[in-house]
């Protein structure tokens, strides 16, 4: 790479960042819209770039500055970072872009520029997250799109959104402190905040104590931002009451991200020093995220708010995803990463027809989208695909991740055989829960009192996008299959 | 190992459990953040002694200075930093009190879940 393709790393997070200072000044709110949808849409190029360059190739490594590691801070970019900016910056776009008519409805229109400013700094935040080489660096940035994301949430026009992101401030700070006491704690034996310093000098330090009180602090920190079974309850609120379109971003990357620093942290950084932490990290992991994956589709069967059902089962599907990351073995890594990439894009699908039918109905109760397929009959049959997706129904992108999870649980015998019990019962589950939405939408009587139908066709369009991509990658899995295989070579490399 | 040698850590230790009991406990939205507040403080605390070296002067060169033992100012630099960050979660998390004020008329966790309810 060479002249401007050398800096793309550094541009990934200064692109959004910049924009969002500069978006914050202008006046007009369709300007506001355009520039930060402007900035979004290159994030997603230069992610783009990225992933070409880093798939199948050594990492990228950029050193800001010029300075050398360990001294100085790197950018560090591979297959992994590439998974997760690709979704980032992806969900954030096509957000952005259909998103304009839904956020005229909802967010204040003076306030709007701040929003558009709020939402870049998240995305400059999320992208920073995953392509920095600095534990502290992570910590900052991890702080910047909390902060954003906390603002996003409450910039809607429900009061309940309120209380529900004071929760997620409270918890969120709480799980970013313990993540910093465990950087502090790695720092005061090891003199170092590079991670993969990090990861060669700890094999020489004498008294292991003080480490592995820091992979405590930072798997229980990073589990409670990435909302693991039993500290996700920040999160059905949040995303419930949140701006449609804020949800249709955040419920795609979020928790993800920390998801990705979890990963990145116990397995390149504990796995290979520390013994015994593979026992632990299965021992507590594996059982919380079968109970997550229950639980949560049990909870989304009982809503009665088409938003909280899907927010619940985004819970249960973190449990998949940390399932297949707990069974420590390539197989049931690439099934994790391969569910962070299916699950976004079915969960983005899912929440942006939610946006669509939210501009024609009172409310998201059950009740009140009665009869809905009749009037928005596209959005309907993109809604109905993007369910499949998460049910997990061959042909879609779902089915691929589910498929692997399965296939790397069979491998652990009788224990296995129990696994895949649970997530079939669990995939069960969310076909009743899909089912109800949609016969309530297909069969029921629409209500007197619901509002004129509006219909913003860029909304459609970006929905069918996603759609489409969710059907793509069903059937065209290579991507993302490759790009999670490398994953788990890279995480797992360091396996003792 | 003597216990007044690591006064530091003590302190650390007991300002992030108030803070965090106080995180936990109250039911008072503005008592929930002093207590958050006290919690990050206490972390901040602990970076800046992992820096201090007994007989430690800032490290500024100079001619004078040589052969003097200097303090480690990365941590310093560090908390900088994240007593940023922990100024920009109170503020945020103040100004979503006032909102919720503004909305529900309490700052009462219990009184706040009540109205949702209903």
């Amino acid at each position: 790479m060479s002249g401007i393709d050398a800096h793309l790393p550094a541009l990934q997070v200064v692109v959004p960042m910049l924009t969002a200072g500069f978006v914050v000044l202008l006046k007009q709110r369709g300007l506001a819209w355009a520039a930060a949808t402007a900035a979004s849409a290159m994030s997603f190029a230069i992610a783009v770039q990225l992933t070409l360059a880093a798939i199948g190739a050594d990492p990228i490594v950029y050193e800001m500055g010029n300075w050398p590691a360990p001294y100085g801070i790197v950018l560090h970019i591979d297959s992994f970072s590439a998974v997760l900016l690709l979704i980032i910056t992806g969900a954030s776009t096509l957000s952005l872009v259909g998103g304009h008519a839904s956020l005229e409805s909802q967010i204040a229109l003076d306030r709007q520029p701040y929003y558009f400013a709020a939402w870049l700094l998240a995305v400059a935040g999320l992208c920073g997250i995953v392509i920095t080489g600095d534990a502290f660096n992570i910590f900052v940035f991890m702080e910047i799109s909390s902060l954003a994301s906390y603002v996003l949430i409450a910039g809607g026009p429900d009061r309940r959104a309120l209380p529900a992101v004071f929760k997620y401030l409270i918890m969120g700070s709480i799980g970013a402190t313990f993540y910093l006491i465990g950087v502090g704690l790695i720092y005061l034996m090891t003199g170092t905040l590079n991670l993969a310093d990090m990861e060669m000098r700890i094999a020489n330090v004498d008294d292991l104590r003080p480490i592995y009180l820091a992979a405590g602090f930072i798997t229980v920190g990073l589990a409670l931002k990435a909302a693991v079974f039993p500290l996700h309850v920040w999160l059905p609120n949040a995303y419930t009451w949140a701006p449609h379109v804020t949800t249709a971003f955040m419920a795609a990357c979020a928790t993800k991200v920390m998801l990705y620093v979890l990963f990145r942290f116990d397995y390149l950084i504990f796995q290979g020093n520390l013994e015994g932490h593979a026992v632990q990290f299965t021992g507590y992991l594996m059982p919380l995220s079968l109970i997550a994956i229950l639980v949560g589709s049990v909870i989304a069967m009982l809503q009665n708010n088409v938003k909280s059902v899907f927010a619940y089962s985004s819970v249960a599907q973190i449990g998949y995803i940390v399932l297949g990351a707990s069974f420590i073995t390539a197989a049931g890594m690439t099934a994790g990463v391969l569910h962070i990439f299916n699950h976004a894009l079915a969960k983005g699908a899912l929440f942006l027809a939610i946006a669509v039918f939210a501009m024609a109905c009172s409310s998201l109760k059950l009740e009140d989208i009665g009869g809905i397929a009749k009037k928005m009959p596209v959005t309907f049959i993109g809604f109905v695909i993007a369910g499949l997706s998460l049910i997990g129904v061959p042909g879609t992108a779902g089915f691929i991740s589910k498929w692997y999870l399965i296939t790397a649980a069979l491998e652990f015998g009788t224990t296995g055989a129990f696994i895949v019990a649970i997530v079939l019962i669990s995939s069960l589950m969310a076909v009743y829960y899909v089912w109800r939405i949609v016969e309530v939408a297909a069969f029921g009587e629409r209500l007197e009192s619901a509002p004129e139908v509006s219909i913003s066709k860029p909304l459609i369009v970006v929905l069918w996008v996603a759609v489409f991509a969710n059907l793509y990658f069903g059937f065209v899995p290579e991507l993302p299959v490759a790009l999670a295989t490398e994953t788990s070579a890279i995480l797992l490399e360091a396996k003792p | 190992m003597d216990i007044l040698g690591l006064f530091n850590y003590w302190v650390f230790a007991i300002l992030l459990m108030i803070g965090f009991y106080a995180v936990l406990a109250k039911k008072n939205l503005i008592k929930k953040l002093i207590g958050l507040a006290l919690f990050q403080s206490a972390v901040f605390l602990l970076y800046i002694t992992v820096g201090k070296v007994k007989g430690g002067t800032a490290p500024i060169f100079s001619a004078t200075a040589e052969g003097d033992v200097f303090s480690n100012p990365l941590p310093q630099v560090l908390i900088l930093t994240a007593i940023v960050v922990g100024i920009s979660v109170t503020a945020l998390g103040l100004g979503i009190v006032v909102r919720i004020r503004e909305e529900y008329g309490s700052i009462e966790e219990d009184e706040i879940l009540e109205m949702d309810r209903q």
